[in-house]
């Protein structure tokens, strides 16, 4: 080979090189969205949120694979639901986002159902769990990852009529939150057919006294009593069901999964029973592999409950921007035929509203001051026994 | 309904009403010395009963374990306590704008009520969760019928009951009660008979706050749960029963609270639809009873308002 072969070879290597490093300076680069709140009370939920969304992102900026170079857009809804109106229309106009993980508030991802419509923008709600969001429209944009109250009353009708209860008083709040409960246990109860209600009582959130309903509900003689509700008048009503000498079995709902309601009752909060959606992080399928990869990161707040599924979200995000392209309407096609995708989460199917019809749910009932899964308790096991078994 | 289930609700309905008796008297001794509404004395109630439910802590970390002796300290330092606080709240945020409308009187309160509600939640650990309060008297109990009589309801009912004697008796026949009826009725002249009118204010204020604790620490044994917030509702029925027993009488404000327990379980049980209508219903035979007798069920002897 003489001088020109020479120079031939190099003007290939540094074609070669050219091209490679232009490969690398081509790929396209991809705005996502995060929508959650980053401030106020819930900020700790949001900011663990935001940080697995995040973690998906980066993970996939460092797959060599990708096609894309994705960049994160995050905005903070405040749990505020005006707030999140203004954010979410701020984040679905700017038409360089592709689509987004939104919201963990059921108050603003309820708020914002309509706006994400309006702009053809396709979201995965992340955190809330109000049924209403998937199910009060069907909008083909909004879409769910984790489960609906619907989904822990099923779980929850399911394990009162295999213990053998036959009787139940339903005593909910009269907010939406508590309604919900009601309506939604009392359905999933009736279509066992194996239990009836035989009373149910509305009560004020803030109420101090149940003397009164419960001595109704004591006359009726349940077995069990199920309740709606939050901590605060969850104690209030286990407490004063006690002072009654009421020994029915207390069941209630995700609303007072809280140390707070061990630490109001002390010893009358054992065999209490209680749903939720989601599990612990680390029961879940690609719980173990979530947390290693989050901790490599170095964040400064851990996810929380939900961060798993804001994770799970947003790599469903980035896998169907992959496979269509950054296109906001055939985002939404290809998320409208997801069925036994896997994840993180488990396996994920969205039904024709978008809702995912296979979430976790995780069955509590409350052994020696803790919240312990129902199929590891001593209740389960036998070795205990609720009141009426 | 069977016998021993109507037991079982007059007794819900006495212990209810007792608390909001308790609570009821206090705004009416404020009103028939100064004629004011002070509307932070459900707050105040709260704050005796973290205060009780601190001192009970304080005790259990010191190593008392008597029942009893735990009682009377944390009733004794939490009426004394409070007592003390009304005394503040008179001096200094009550007294002063006496010449001032009664309306300023009624808005500083419901804000200092504000302060003392959400201090307790921010201040005390763990102040947003509800809260155990022991069970110190004895959880005997006996089951006739369908009827749950416990020991621990009649102790904490004599106990209401000896207290509102006690207080008729120091109201009626002592010289303290002489001068705080005198300053209710008049007081220009009360004070030409060399009564101390500020110290008589300050001493009825103590009086009422102390009631507040004890209805508090009360609530706090009969509930075996408090939270900041129980005030807030005393408070406001407390108000009413005092308003539609009539403002200014001790026997009106029993009544009125005794009243309204009595409304609100009827309207529990026997109202068709849902029990979440109770404080509806209660609330709304309040106003008839307001509109029927405006001055309130039992009269003011001597009444100055035209």
């Amino acid at each position: 080979m003489g001088k020109t072969g020479k120079i031939i070879t190099a003007g290939l290597l540094v074609a070669v090189l050219a091209f490679a490093a232009g490969a690398a300076n081509a790929k396209d680069k991809v705005k996502v969205g995060f929508i959650g709140p980053l401030t106020g009370g819930v900020s700790v939920n949001g900011i663990g949120g935001r940080n697995s969304a995040d973690l998906a992102v980066r993970l996939r900026n460092m797959d060599q694979n990708a096609k894309y170079e994705y960049e994160l857009v995050v905005l903070d809804d405040e749990c505020k639901p005006n707030v999140a109106v203004q954010v979410a229309t701020k984040m679905a106009a700017d038409k360089d986002i592709i689509a987004a993980a939104t919201h963990y508030c059921s108050a603003t991802a309820i708020a914002t159902v309509d706006t994400y419509h309006k702009f053809g923008f396709p979201v995965i709600v992340w955190g809330a769990v109000l049924p209403d969001i998937t199910y009060r429209n069907k909008y083909a944009e909004v879409h769910r990852v984790n489960g609906t109250m619907i989904n822990q009353n099923d779980a929850n009708a399911e394990l009162i009529s295999q213990l053998g209860y036959k009787t139940v008083a339903v005593i909910h709040d009269t907010t939406d939150y508590g309604k919900g409960h009601n309506e939604y246990f009392s359905k999933a109860l009736a279509k066992i057919g194996k239990a009836k209600i035989v009373g149910t009582f509305g009560v004020t959130a803030d109420q101090q006294d149940f003397t009164a309903e419960l001595t109704q509900v004591k006359a009726l003689n349940p077995d069990v009593i199920y309740f709606g509700g939050l901590t605060p008048i969850g104690v209030r009503i286990r407490a004063q069901m006690d002072k009654l000498g009421i020994k029915a079995v207390f069941d209630g709902t995700s609303g007072i999964v809280s140390d707070a309601f061990i630490q109001g009752l002390g010893p009358l909060a054992e065999g209490t029973l209680a749903f939720r959606e989601g599990a612990p992080t680390e029961k879940l399928p690609g719980g173990k592999f979530f947390m290693e990869k989050y901790n490599a990161q170095k964040y400064d707040n851990p996810p929380e409950a939900y961060g798993a599924f804001a994770y799970a979200a947003m790599d469903m995000i980035l896998d169907t921007i992959e496979k269509v392209g950054p296109d906001r309407k055939k985002v939404i096609d290809a998320l409208g035929n997801v069925k036994d995708r896997d994840s993180i989460v488990g396996k994920i199917t969205f039904d024709d509203h978008g809702q995912n019809t296979v979430p976790v749910i995780t069955k509590y009932v409350i052994q020696d001051g803790k919240f312990v899964e129902w199929e590891a308790s001593e209740y389960a096991s036998g070795k205990r026994k609720l009141p009426g078994q | 309904m069977n016998v021993g289930l109507f037991a079982q609700y007059v007794m819900n309905g006495l212990m209810l009403g007792m608390m909001y008796a308790l609570v009821a008297v206090g705004f009416t001794l404020f009103f028939g010395v100064l004629n004011i509404i002070k509307f932070s004395h459900g707050d105040v109630l709260t704050v005796g009963a973290f205060t009780a439910l601190a001192v009970f802590s304080g005790l259990h970390a010191l190593g008392f374990s008597s029942q009893w002796l735990d009682l009377v300290v944390m009733l004794a330092i939490a009426t004394l306590a409070m007592a003390a606080l009304g005394m503040l709240i008179a001096r200094y945020l009550v007294m002063p704008l006496r010449s001032a409308p009664a309306l300023n009187t009624l808005l500083i309160t419901l804000m200092l009520g504000t302060v003392l509600r959400e201090s307790v939640r921010l201040f005390y650990p763990q102040g947003a969760n509800p809260k155990p309060f022991p069970a110190l008297l004895p959880r005997n109990s006996i089951d006739i019928g369908s009827f749950n009589l416990r020991l621990d309801n009649v102790l904490m009912l004599t106990a209401g009951v000896a207290v509102i004697v006690g207080l008729q008796f120091l109201l009626n026949h002592t010289k303290l009660g002489l001068a705080i009826r005198a300053v209710a009725q008049d007081e220009e002249t009360a004070r030409t008979m060399g009564i101390d009118f500020t110290a008589i204010v300050l001493i009825t204020f103590a009086i009422g706050s102390g009631l507040a604790a004890f209805a508090g620490v009360m609530n706090g044994l009969y509930y075996n749960e408090i939270n900041f917030g129980i005030g807030l509702y005393l408070g406001v029925v407390g108000f009413s029963a005092a308003i539609i027993g009539g403002l200014g009488s001790i026997y009106g404000a029993i009544l009125g609270g005794f009243l309204f327990a009595g409304l609100q379980t009827i309207g529990t049980v026997l109202l068709p639809f849902a029990s979440a209508y109770k404080d509806v219903f209660a609330f709304a035979v309040v106003i008839a009873i307001m509109a029927w007798r405006p001055t309130g069920l039992i009269q003011e002897k001597i009444s100055e308002r035209v």
